[in-house]
């Protein structure tokens, strides 16, 4: 069936576009980029800020551009004297509510509006300040994200978001007229809501008014203390959007200069996250087994399939929402919090350094690691393990602060003994990337043999759809592992709180024929996490994915059980996987939450 | 008292026969003869948006899908707006005698009153009108039924897709049209929301037929209306009233002698002063040159004792608190137009910057995502360009 | 396993769980409880399968879903510019008098709340109130402090 084609007219030249197209569309396809604030690609249209406002022939008055379908005939203005003047006042009107201290903003240089209200000379003074009058608030109650009233246009993006596209709906739209305004159930503080710590609102947020708890003051005062021995780790999401932030195009790889930059900055020790993801597919990939041996062998009711546990957005939102499965979660810590454990104990031991006198630092890609690292378990070291989070946002902040030229740095390797890795480590970036590291892993352990994927690349856990099935028959295996020979190991992997949702809903019907199940909070998995560069759109994380791959297929080692620190690891200090000692520092428990 | 000289019509609230004869006589006739009569008789919305009911009906009528509704719009909450609650006490059967000719019409088989919540006191009347009017869908073999939904309170669901989005458990903000609601109405299928009085009209030209109609009121704004007149006025109430009078007719008739201005179509109206009176006719065409919109029929009559700056400042706390709040010149324009009339009579501000708040206006009717934020510059820019001495001293 | 409260089970199985009723079972739940507290927000919601901000966005949106707690009746005074030319602050100040409260409060019998409201289609007979779903029109402080007194004896 041909689609049908409308013929329309945009600032005068002839244009023809299928049916269903909107203004916006029909526009973009000119080359004529109209300005939007509420429009976002990844979310459904709402054509709420009037910000993208055309002149139509014929029509009494603006219609958004973004919210408007081409039809037959039309005669449309982009940027006519009309427009513009409408477009200025809106513009004028949103100033006159929003918070005009730029240089303090975190979001400045980066702000949607800023770059609007510059472009069409638009200040404050236009029209009365509204915020004088009003009482906003300031949320820091979250540890992981900022909620400032005066900074918010109203968009909704935010809402859309947490709404569609992840399901976890801590953020509404409250009353009406001149009160109306963002917020959770009863306006309570984001750290007692359903609130995930995603951050996948922070990144459609087009202001300041979503964003990450900060942590560059603190980090640069634990540097500059000589009685302070600062180790920092970075995860794999990091090295390939880190970039973004200091002019190179999204997908461009920056590991070494990430690691340069960082010893520049003065930690003590460079280390990465991706050594303890290493681990933890030793420690997963063994679980699984573990579980698998004690329903199949010793016909143990244990709950299976299991999930993944390295994204802390989706362990609190099945904690909240589906309280009565927790037992289904690996009960493995992320990589970066058994990095934390291992850093104040095994490290410093090795180092000789006292930890009291150690201050634990990670980047992430992430906003819930920042709430992970303080919940109340992680800190099986004797203190809390991960002292500060911070964001791939806010480490481009501080280079930037230092005075480096990023671009001119010469590269540099991770430090020891916590540095080494695999290209299955740094896959975890990506969705499908745990699951594929740890399909590298277990079937070698359990058949002796390589994972039968030209390259190791396990394609069909690969991709953007939302929820992805892949299998594996397990033959000929090992004689420890007999009770798995004929098992068609089969597994799922889904990305962004919908998709999860879509699982556990499976699940809860007995709709689940999974053994284990990769789930990331955020679409995209971590390359496209609540602390990555902003703005996000799917060009970009497929940018960033190809990346994560591409670093893979690099390394001299692709798989986990290959790290010849993992392996050391194992031998000095934990001895085998699931051991005492493993259990003692790299595993975790849950907590049943409330839906509210 | 003055001489009555505007002739009073009689239709919405005759008594002379029976509704349940004129049902069964409309009936009776092929859909698309209905269509026709009601086009050519020249009907538009009598809720204030003032759409061609006929068109609207041949509409939906021409959708595809045996899901079809017919919705009664009676959210009435138009400041000085109240002849469609006098409606549903009086007549309600003819309201309902509109919507199954509507329903029969479309192809509709549910059917809506959408009360509004200040109206509650109506329901065991209504219930009881249902019950009778259900045993007639019955008899005449109408698969046709309809059933009471009432509002939450707010006056933005007197908007079509507000109302329409509140049926559906949700706040009551507009939508993006198009789609328009013949096309994808409540639970996204098609939809004719009609308002009370526009109802009562439709089965009333069945039986007086569209040339009769068309034969009162004038081009472009054919037949009666309803006017619920308040405010400075003897003989305040609601009064059926051919369409196309001047103003002058008008206040001679209801004013209180000293007549200083009329707001036309409430708060979402036009404010005519008195030297306007005798060019300014009531009817559909719009602007205030020569015409004005009658916006569901309220007629506020102020005499010379009255503030227009306490009048304009009535009207804009109203729209404050009353706008949904999601799209940018209704929610910050509403507020910053109430604020600026409040800093120049302070005199915080120039009397100057009266003219960045008409500007503003203008902004905010063409660009406000719905007919709330776009008619709030009608009254706005009729009191300031009319009175702003009074804004300012 | 959680709660069930009666009144909100009874709205929800009379018009169903679909989102759509969602208008009619907050308001049958506000009229048997008198006001929507949080916890029975938290309940529709989970008996709707609706998120709890969601039914709380919708809920404070409408005027007279009360989501503070209210008087047994709640007195609603219209304040919109032809009820206002009428006299209306003095039937609010008459009333403000007779019940010994601001408007926004509570008497602290529990017997009324004193509020305002935007026109409720009196105009012609204001100035206007509504006591919960009743109406009074022509008012004067007279007749406010008689309909008052006509309360207290019921």
């Amino acid at each position: 069936m041909t689609t049908k084609m409308i013929n329309l007219t945009i600032d005068g030249k002839k244009v023809s576009v299928p049916e269903g197209t909107t203004l916006l569309e029909a526009a973009k396809q000119e080359h004529v980029k109209i300005p939007t604030l509420c429009y976002h690609q990844d979310l459904c249209i709402a054509g709420n800020c009037r910000v993208c406002v055309v002149e139509v022939e014929g029509w009494r008055v603006l219609p958004a551009a973004c919210a408007t379908p081409a039809m037959e005939d039309m005669v449309v203005y982009t940027n006519s004297p009309l427009v513009r003047r409408a477009r200025k006042d809106v513009l004028a009107l949103l100033v006159s509510e929003h918070s005009t201290q730029c240089t303090t903003c975190y979001r400045s240089m980066n702000c949607e509006l800023q770059e609007l209200a510059a472009e069409y000379n638009i200040d404050n003074e236009i029209y009365i300040n509204l915020l004088k009058d009003k009482n906003f608030t300031i949320d820091k109650s979250s540890w992981a994200i900022e909620k400032d009233e005066s900074k918010c246009i109203r968009c909704q993006r935010c809402v859309r978001t947490c709404a569609e596209l992840q399901k976890v709906n801590a953020l509404d739209v409250i009353r009406k007229g001149a009160d109306m305004k963002i917020a959770t159930f009863f306006d309570t503080v984001m750290s007692d809501v359903v609130c995930t710590n995603c951050g996948q609102c922070i990144n459609r947020c087009p202001t300041g008014a979503l964003t990450e708890r900060r942590y560059i003051d603190e980090i640069w005062e634990a540097l500059g203390d000589p009685e302070k021995h600062v180790v920092v780790q970075t995860a794999p999401a990091v090295r390939v959007a880190l970039g973004e932030m200091l002019g190179y195009e999204p997908g461009h790889r920056v590991t070494g200069k990430m690691a340069a930059a960082l010893k520049h900055l003065g930690f003590d020790s460079v280390l990465d996250t991706d050594f303890t993801a290493d681990l933890t597919i030793m420690e997963e990939g063994h679980e699984l087994i573990d579980r698998l041996k004690r329903k199949l062998v010793d016909g143990e009711d244990i709950a299976l399939p299991m999930f993944t546990s390295c994204s802390p957005g989706w362990i609190k939102f099945i904690e909240h929402n589906y309280p009565d499965y927790l037992e289904h979660i690996s009960t493995c810590k992320s990589p970066q919090q058994m990095f934390g454990a291992l850093a104040k104990t095994y490290y410093a031991e090795k180092k000789k350094i006292d930890p009291k006198k150690m201050v634990s630092v990670s980047v992430m890609p992430c906003s819930a690691k920042k709430y992970e690292a303080k919940r109340i378990e992680m800190n099986d070291s004797g203190l809390q393990d991960v002292d500060m989070v911070m964001t791939t946002r806010e480490l481009g902040h501080m280079i930037r602060q230092s005075g480096i030229d990023f671009k001119k740095i010469k590269e540099a390797k991770f430090d020891k003994f916590m540095g080494e890795s695999s290209g299955a480590a740094v896959i975890f970036g990506a969705t499908g990337g745990v699951m594929e590291a740890a399909l590298r892993t277990a079937y070698e352990v359990v058949t002796g043999r390589e994972i039968p994927f030209n390259g190791l690349n396990v394609e069909p856990v690969r991709g953007m759809e939302g929820v992805r099935e892949a299998s594996v028959k397990l033959e000929n295996v090992l004689p420890d592992f007999s009770f798995l020979e004929g098992v068609e190991l089969k597994v799922a992997i889904a990305h962004g709180l919908t998709n999860a949702a879509q699982v556990m809903d499976n699940l809860v019907i007995g709709e689940s024929p999974y053994h284990f199940v990769e789930i990331m909070a955020c679409p995209g998995g971590c390359i496209g996490g609540g602390g990555q560069p902003i703005p996000t759109n799917e060009e970009i994380r497929k940018a960033r994915t190809k990346a994560i791959y591409t670093e893979d297929e690099k390394m001299t080692i692709r798989k986990s059980h290959e790290n010849p620190e993992v392996i050391q690891l194992y031998k000095e200090f934990l001895g085998k996987p699931l051991g005492h000692k493993s259990h003692e520092l790299l595993h975790t428990k849950y907590t049943r939450r409330e839906r509210v | 008292m003055a001489k009555q000289k505007l002739k009073r019509v009689d239709l919405i609230f005759s008594q002379e026969c029976s509704c349940k004869d004129i049902i069964a006589e409309a009936l009776k006739k092929p859909k698309e003869e209905i269509v026709k009569d009601l086009i050519d008789s020249g009907l538009k919305g009598r809720g204030g948006a003032g759409f061609p009911t006929g068109l609207k009906w041949k509409m939906a009528m021409k959708e595809k899908g045996n899901k079809k509704y017919v919705i009664c719009n009676a959210d009435e909450g138009e400041p000085g707006t109240f002849k469609d609650r006098e409606i549903l006490d009086r007549v309600a059967t003819k309201v309902l005698g509109g919507m199954a000719l509507a329903a029969y019409v479309v192809g509709a088989r549910e059917g809506f009153i959408y009360l509004r919540h200040e109206y509650r006191f109506l329901i065991p009347k209504l219930e009881m009108v249902l019950e009778r009017f259900h045993e007639w869908m019955e008899e005449f073999d109408l698969d046709f039924k309809v059933n009471l939904f009432i509002g939450g309170g707010a006056y933005v669901c007197g908007e079509e897709t507000s109302l329409i989005e509140s049926m559906e458990g949700k706040r009551g903000e507009p939508r993006n049209k198009p789609p328009y609601p013949t096309n994808q109405g409540y639970l996204d299928k098609p939809t004719v929301v009609n308002n009370v009085e526009t109802l009562v009209y439709a089965l009333m030209i069945m039986r007086i037929g569209a040339e009769k109609f068309k034969s009162m009121g004038f081009e472009g704004s054919t037949g009666s209306k309803l006017f619920s007149v308040s405010g400075d006025t003897p003989i305040a109430g609601i009064y059926e009233l051919e369409l196309g009078m001047t103003l002058d007719e008008f206040v001679q008739d209801f004013g209180d002698g000293d007549a200083k201005a009329v707001q036309v179509g409430g708060a979402s109206g036009f404010c005519v002063p008195r030297k306007r009176f005798a060019e300014t006719h009531i009817g559909y065409q719009g602007g205030l040159k020569g015409f004005s919109l009658p916006t569901g029929g309220s007629m506020m009559i102020f005499n010379s004792s009255r503030s227009m700056y306490n009048v304009l400042h009535n009207y804009l706390e109203f729209f404050e608190e009353e706008s949904c709040g999601q799209c940018t010149p209704c929610r910050v324009g509403c507020q910053q137009l109430l604020k600026g009339i409040e800093a120049v009579k302070r005199g915080e501000k120039s009397q100057k910057y009266l003219n960045d708040l008409l500007r503003l206006a203008e902004t905010m009717k063409l660009t406000a995502k719905c007919g709330l934020g776009q008619s709030v510059g009608n009254s706005f820019s009729s009191i300031v360009e009319n009175f702003r001495e009074e804004m300012i001293y | 396993m959680r709660k069930r409260e009666s009144a909100i089970v009874t709205a929800v199985e009379k018009y169903g769980k679909e989102r759509k009723n969602l208008l009619p079972v907050l308001q049958d739940v506000k009229r048997v409880k008198n006001y929507l507290s949080r916890s029975d927000i938290s309940e529709i919601a989970a008996e709707m399968g609706l998120s709890s901000a969601h039914v709380y966005g919708v809920a404070s949106f409408y005027h007279f879903l009360d989501l503070e707690a209210r008087g047994q009746n709640i007195i609603w005074v219209c304040k919109t510019i032809s009820c206002y030319m009428k006299g209306s602050n003095d039937i609010l100040l008459a009333l403000e008098d007779a019940l010994k409260i601001k408007v926004g409060e509570t008497t602290s019998d529990g017997k009324f709340t004193l509020l305002q409201t935007n026109c409720i289609g009196w105009c012609h007979k204001g100035p206007a109130m509504l006591i919960n779903d009743e109406p009074y029109t022509e008012l004067t402080p007279e007749k406010v402090t008689n309909i008052i007194d006509e309360f207290h004896k019921k």
